[in-house]
């Protein structure tokens, strides 16, 4: 066993570790049972409240889990997102993020470094000629958000699954996590970051991607919904140990596909 | 006193439960699983409406927030998915589905209607469904498989290409869901309304005679 092997391990069993703690953190499962006996009459009899309830809260988090689990079986690799023509496009292409669009990040292009981290043994840090230099892919396609609207958008950049191999990153590892300039962090399954689809973009429409897009570069998924889609990515990194997200934190599903 | 015991208990053995226990268990599950879709689902509606004249106060709703009524949302369907799988599979089985429900033709159903708005209806037998009752029980049944089907083509619009195709794409299962829902929503009103003026309907579907 070489060094390298044994590094590895080493990340791999801290990830064990770190996933055990949560499940001790979270002995939601081992209750899964009684909450959905429990529930019914739980939700009788305290009216209102019963979403501030901790219980509760506990028992949605549980069934939540068991639907990242569901999708992950119901994700199937080789199904594609339907594509649109130019005809399609919806003009303008809605703006949303968690704040205002005046609050959006001014990223300086010449300064930029996308840094790239955890299981991965290749080029670490790209400037954005290198990114640009890849090959290139279109597609136009659906973007569906959590509230229910959905718009048709162009975008333009370079297979993910090709970059993540460019890398070297450890495809058999669970997770992909981003951080963005706006704060916002994501992080997504690697069956879905390996998806043909899935698109590290640079453009909107042929044009350089605008700030309000996400410049310097947006991770386009049609396979998930939009809060999924990380903008503004400074940092992406391979691991084994669950990264969360800035709403799944809050309590939107971890697996978010369509 | 012995012989009395036994021989009632024998009786109530001869005569089998309006509504067997399988039955009532699964009807009370829906319901409950029927209105934490209804009441979540009108907080999902809310985050984007369909259509925009139409906002339902979210007082009424339940989750708090988008994200708690998400996890309501698809907390529940799991309860109402193999709730009426069961529900489906014994009905049919048991052949209480045919029995119960046909024949029925619109002339009954018009007959019955007429009946019961003249206030000419009988309820004294409550273990045979009137026409009216017939075709709303069944109506509700289809619905609900509607309301599944274009709530999984709304939730996994790539994955279920056929299902997607079948609402119409996207955007029109959302319009689906919704009328289906509202559908659901009249059907209720008229549900607990009926049930309000044949209150032995109620005792019948808890204790089962």
């Amino acid at each position: 066993m070489n060094t390298n092997d044994r590094k590895i391990m080493k990340l791999d069993r801290a990830s064990i570790l770190a996933d055990a703690r949560r499940e001790l953190d979270m002995p939601s499962r081992r209750l899964f049972g009684k909450r959905m006996l429990t529930l019914g009459g739980l939700s009788l009899l305290t009216g209102c409240s019963i979403t501030d309830e901790d219980s509760v809260n506990t028992f949605l988090t549980a069934v939540s889990r068991l639907n990242d689990r569901a999708q992950a079986l119901l994700f199937d690799p080789k199904r594609f997102a339907p594509t649109y023509t130019e005809a399609q496009l919806t003009r303008p292409f809605p703006f949303n993020a968690y704040y205002g669009i005046d609050d959006v990040p001014h990223v300086d292009g010449g300064d930029y470094r996308l840094k790239v981290s955890g299981l991965v043994t290749g080029k670490r840090v790209w400037t954005l000629p290198e990114l640009y230099a890849l090959p290139h892919a279109e597609q136009i396609t659906r973007h569906i958000c959590v509230e229910g609207w959905s718009a048709i958008g162009r975008w333009g950049g370079t297979p993910f699954s090709e970059f993540l191999r460019r890398v070297g990153a450890d495809t058999t590892a669970k997770y992909v996590g981003f951080r963005c300039a706006d704060d916002y962090y994501e992080s997504i399954d690697m069956p879905t970051a390996l998806h043909p689809q899935t698109l590290l973009t640079f453009e909107y429409d042929g044009e350089r991607l605008p700030a309000k897009y996400g410049y310097p570069m947006k991770l386009r998924m049609p396979t998930k919904l939009g809060y999924k889609n990380p903008k503004h990515i400074v940092e992406m990194f391979v691991t084994n140990t669950y990264p969360g997200g800035y709403w799944v934190d809050q309590g939107y599903n971890w697996f978010g596909g369509s | 006193m012995q012989t009395t015991l036994t021989q009632t208990r024998e009786t109530a053995q001869r005569i089998p439960p309006i509504h067997p226990l399988w039955l009532r268990i699964t009807h009370w599950l829906n319901a409950f699983a029927a209105l934490i879709l209804m009441l979540s689902g009108w907080r999902i509606y809310d985050a984007s409406p369909v259509f925009p004249g139409i906002v339902i106060p979210t007082s009424i709703t339940l989750g708090g927030w988008l994200g708690g009524a998400l996890q309501w949302h698809f907390a529940a369907m799991w309860l109402l998915v193999f709730n009426g799988i069961v529900y489906l599979a014994l009905n049919l089985a048991s052949g209480r589905f045919l029995a119960k429900f046909f024949p029925l033709s619109p002339r009954a159903v018009l007959h019955d209607l007429i009946a019961a708005l003249t206030g000419k209806l009988s309820h004294a037998d409550l273990r045979q469904y009137n026409a009216v009752q017939k075709l709303a029980y069944l109506f509700v049944v289809i619905d609900l498989i509607v309301l599944v089907l274009s709530g999984l083509a709304i939730w996994k619009s790539v994955q279920f290409p056929l299902l997607r195709e079948m609402m119409g794409g996207y955007d029109r299962a959302r319009v689906v869901h919704f009328g289906a829902m509202a559908l659901m929503a009249a059907f209720v009103v008229v549900h607990v309304a009926m049930v309000a003026l044949v209150p032995r309907s109620l005792l019948t579907m808890l204790r089962g005679r």
